[in-house]
C-alpha cells in the first residue's frame, strides 16, 4: 500500500519538480531574468511613483509607494513563472515528452501536481529570494527606508502563502496550456487575463479608486493571495484587505479547483 | 505450453468523424517475434499505435496487449509496454541519464533497482559513455537509442516502436536494427514496429499490410512475396492515355492482363525475361522504359490494392475532408 502510493505519487512528482529545476537552472538567461526582472521593476516604479502615492500605515507613519509594491512584485515573480510553467506544458507537449509520460502508468494527478508543484516551488525559491534581499536596497539608495529581516515563522508563512499563490496561477495557467497547441497561441491568455490578473490584484495600486475596479479586485482570485501576503508580511494594514482567514480559504479554494480541473482535463482522451 | 499471442487485434474500428480510419481490422502477433506494421500514410498505423498505447479509447473491438484488456485494464497495459513514438520523447535540454534515471521514476523505480537497469540498458545500447551529455547534441541515430533503453527501462514484455527510423541515415538504421534483433534474441522481448519503408519490412519476422484502414495482407516478407508468381515487369509508358490502349493492345495479343496504374503498367510472369523481350520488340514506341525483378515487398502492396504505395497521401481526397485531423 505505502510502497504502491511512493512509486505512483512521490516519485513522479518529484521527478517532474526535479526535471522543472533543472531545467530551468540549465537556462542562464531565465535565472538571470527571472530574479533581475523584478528587482528593476520594483526599483523603477518605485522611484517614478513615489511623488504620486500617498498611505497611512495604521500606527500613522507614511508608507512608501515601494514598500507598498513589494509584495505585488514577488507576486509578479509568481506570476511570470506561472507563465513559463504553463508554457512548459506547451513544449513537453510538442518535444514529445507529454506523450511519454501519458502512456506510463502514472496517475493523471500525479502528473498535474508534479507540474503544478514544479512551477509552484520555483515561484516560491524565486520570490522568497527577492523578498529578503530587495529591502536591502534601501542601503544603497535604491529603496526609502522600510523595515527589514522577517522571523522564521513569518519566512514560513509566507512561503506557504506563495506556493499555495503559485499553486493557483500555475494551475489556471495549465488549463489554458493543455488546449492550445502553440506557445504564440498562449500569449494571447497571458496577455488578456493573467496579466490583468495582476494589475487587478492589488498588487500595482490600492483597489480603492472606483467601485467597478475594488468590485473587480474582489472577485479576482489572486487578489487574495496577495493580501494573504501582505498579512504575513506584517502590511495587513493598508484599508479594506480581505482578512487572512479568507484570504487563504479563497486562495486554497482556488489552487484546489485548478488542480481537480486540471486532473479531469487531462483524463478525457486526447482525441485525434 | 501453448504460447498467448502479445497482442490481439479482434474487429478493431476506428472513425474520426466520417472517416474510417481502422475498418474491422483482425490479427495477431506473437510472443516474441518482431512484427512489421506496413503501410502508407494514412493508412491507419499511427491510429492502431495510439489505440494500443492507450493514447486513444477503443471505440469497437477488443485489443489485448501482453494478455491485457486495453478497454478495462489500461494500466496493467501501460506496464507491459515500452513505447517508442515517432516524435521523440526524450527531454532534450536534460543529459542521457537523467532522460533514463526520470523515465523510470515514471514507471516507480527507485534506489539500486534504479541504478542497475539504467546501467544495464545504457550498456545494452552502448550509450554509456554519452551518460553526462546533453540530448540535444547528440545524433538522431543516438537520440534514437537512448529512447529506446529508457522505454526498456522497466522490462516491458512488448516493445512498440512508432516508424523508428524516421529521420535517421542508413548507418544509423543498421546499427539501429541490429539492436532491435539482438535485444529480442536476449530477453525475447516482442516488438511490433510501425513502418512505410520496404526495406525496413524487410527485416521483420511478419509483417501485416494496412492500406486504408484495412488489413490487406499478413505473413512473413518471403510468403507475402511468393504470392507472386514468378517475376515482375513495369513499363512505363509516355502517358496515360497510351499507357491505356497499350494494356489493351498487351491483353489481346498475349493473353494477360497488365495492372494499370497512371503510365505504368505492371505484369506478374513466370518467364519475366521472355517476356521482356517479346515486348520490347513489340512495342518499342510505347515503352518509356521497362525493368524486369523479382518481386518486392511493395509488388504485394500494389497488387493487394491496385494502387501505388505513395500515390495514397495525395490521390485519396475522396477518403479526407479537409476538417478531419488524422
Amino acid at each position: 500500500m505505502i510502497s504502491g502510493l511512493f512509486a505512483a505519487y512521490v516519485l513522479p512528482i518529484t521527478m517532474l519538480v526535479e526535471r522543472e529545476f533543472v531545467r530551468f537552472f540549465r537556462q542562464r538567461s531565465r535565472v538571470v531574468g527571472a530574479l533581475a526582472q523584478p528587482v528593476i521593476f520594483w526599483v523603477l516604479f518605485g522611484a517614478g511613483l513615489r511623488g504620486a502615492f500617498q498611505m497611512k500605515s495604521a500606527n500613522g507613519g507614511d508608507v512608501s509607494f515601494q514598500e507598498y509594491f513589494l509584495p505585488g512584485a514577488a507576486l509578479m515573480i509568481v506570476l511570470f513563472t506561472s507563465i513559463f510553467s504553463s508554457i512548459s506544458v506547451i513544449q513537453d507537449r510538442n518535444e514529445g515528452f507529454l506523450q511519454g509520460v501519458l502512456a506510463s502508468p502514472v496517475p493523471r494527478l500525479s502528473l498535474v501536481l508534479g507540474k503544478l508543484c514544479g512551477g509552484a516551488l520555483l515561484a516560491l525559491t524565486q520570490a522568497m529570494l527577492f523578498l529578503w534581499s530587495a529591502p536591502l536596497l534601501q542601503y544603497v539608495g535604491l529603496a526609502p527606508e522600510m523595515p527589514m529581516g522577517f522571523s522564521g515563522v513569518q519566512s514560513l508563512a509566507m512561503m506557504g502563502v506563495l506556493f499555495l499563490t503559485g499553486m493557483g496561477m500555475a494551475g489556471l495557467g495549465f488549463l489554458f496550456a493543455w488546449k492550445i497547441d502553440s506557445v504564440q497561441g498562449f500569449h494571447g491568455v497571458m496577455s488578456v487575463l493573467l496579466m490583468p490578473m495582476w494589475l487587478l490584484s492589488g498588487a500595482f495600486f490600492p483597489p480603492s479608486g472606483s467601485r467597478w475596479l475594488s468590485w473587480v479586485v474582489s472577485v479576482n482570485p489572486l487578489s487574495y493571495g496577495l493580501s494573504a501576503l501582505r498579512h504575513v508580511i506584517g502590511q495587513g494594514v493598508t484599508d479594506s484587505l480581505p482578512s487572512l482567514p479568507v484570504s487563504l480559504l479563497v486562495s486554497s479554494l482556488f489552487a484546489a479547483s485548478c488542480v481537480s480541473l486540471g486532473v479531469w482535463m487531462t483524463r478525457r482522451p486526447t482525441g485525434a | 505450453m501453448q504460447v498467448l499471442p502479445a497482442i490481439t487485434i479482434d474487429s478493431v474500428a476506428h472513425r474520426y468523424g466520417e472517416r474510417m480510419a481502422l475498418n474491422d481490422l483482425s490479427f495477431a502477433v506473437q510472443s516474441g517475434e518482431i512484427f512489421g506494421l506496413l503501410g502508407p500514410n494514412g493508412g491507419g498505423k499511427t491510429t492502431l499505435f495510439k489505440l494500443l498505447t492507450t493514447l486513444m479509447p477503443l471505440q469497437s473491438g477488443r485489443l489485448s496487449v501482453a494478455g491485457f484488456d486495453v478497454r478495462s485494464q489500461p494500466d496493467e497495459v501501460r506496464r507491459s509496454i515500452g513505447v517508442t513514438f515517432q516524435s521523440p520523447s526524450v527531454d532534450v535540454k536534460l543529459t542521457v541519464r537523467e532522460n533514463i534515471v526520470y523515465q523510470g521514476r515514471l514507471y516507480g523505480l527507485s534506489g539500486a533497482t534504479l541504478r542497475d537497469r539504467v546501467a544495464e540498458q545504457m550498456e545494452r545500447f552502448q550509450i554509456a559513455d554519452r551518460a553526462s551529455d546533453i540530448v540535444q547534441t547528440l545524433s538522431g541515430g543516438l537520440k534514437r537509442r537512448v529512447e529506446i533503453a529508457k522505454s526498456l527501462l522497466h522490462r516491458p514484455p512488448v516493445l512498440l516502436l512508432d516508424e523508428p527510423s524516421t529521420g535517421l541515415d542508413p548507418g544509423a538504421r543498421f546499427d539501429l536494427w541490429r539492436a532491435i534483433q539482438k535485444l529480442r534474441a536476449e530477453s525475447g522481448v516482442t516488438v511490433l514496429v510501425t513502418t512505410h519503408m520496404m526495406e525496413e519490412a524487410e527485416k521483420c519476422d511478419r509483417l501485416a499490410i494496412l492500406d486504408r484502414g484495412q488489413l490487406v495482407a499478413i505473413g512473413t516478407p518471403d510468403e507475402l512475396r511468393s504470392g507472386i508468381g514468378g517475376d515482375c515487369i513495369t513499363i512505363q509508358a509516355y502517358d496515360a492515355e497510351r499507357a491505356g490502349t497499350l494494356v489493351q493492345r498487351i491483353q489481346k495479343s498475349h493473353q494477360i492482363t497488365p495492372q494499370l496504374l497512371n503510365s505504368q503498367l505492371r505484369i506478374e510472369a513466370p518467364e519475366g525475361a521472355h517476356l521482356v523481350h517479346t515486348l520490347t520488340s513489340e512495342y518499342s514506341d510505347e515503352i518509356r522504359s521497362i525493368t524486369l525483378g523479382k518481386p518486392t515487398l511493395e509488388d504485394v502492396f500494389i497488387r493487394a490494392t491496385g494502387h501505388q504505395f505513395w500515390e495514397d497521401e495525395a490521390g485519396a481526397p475522396a477518403l479526407r475532408k479537409p476538417g478531419d485531423r488524422r
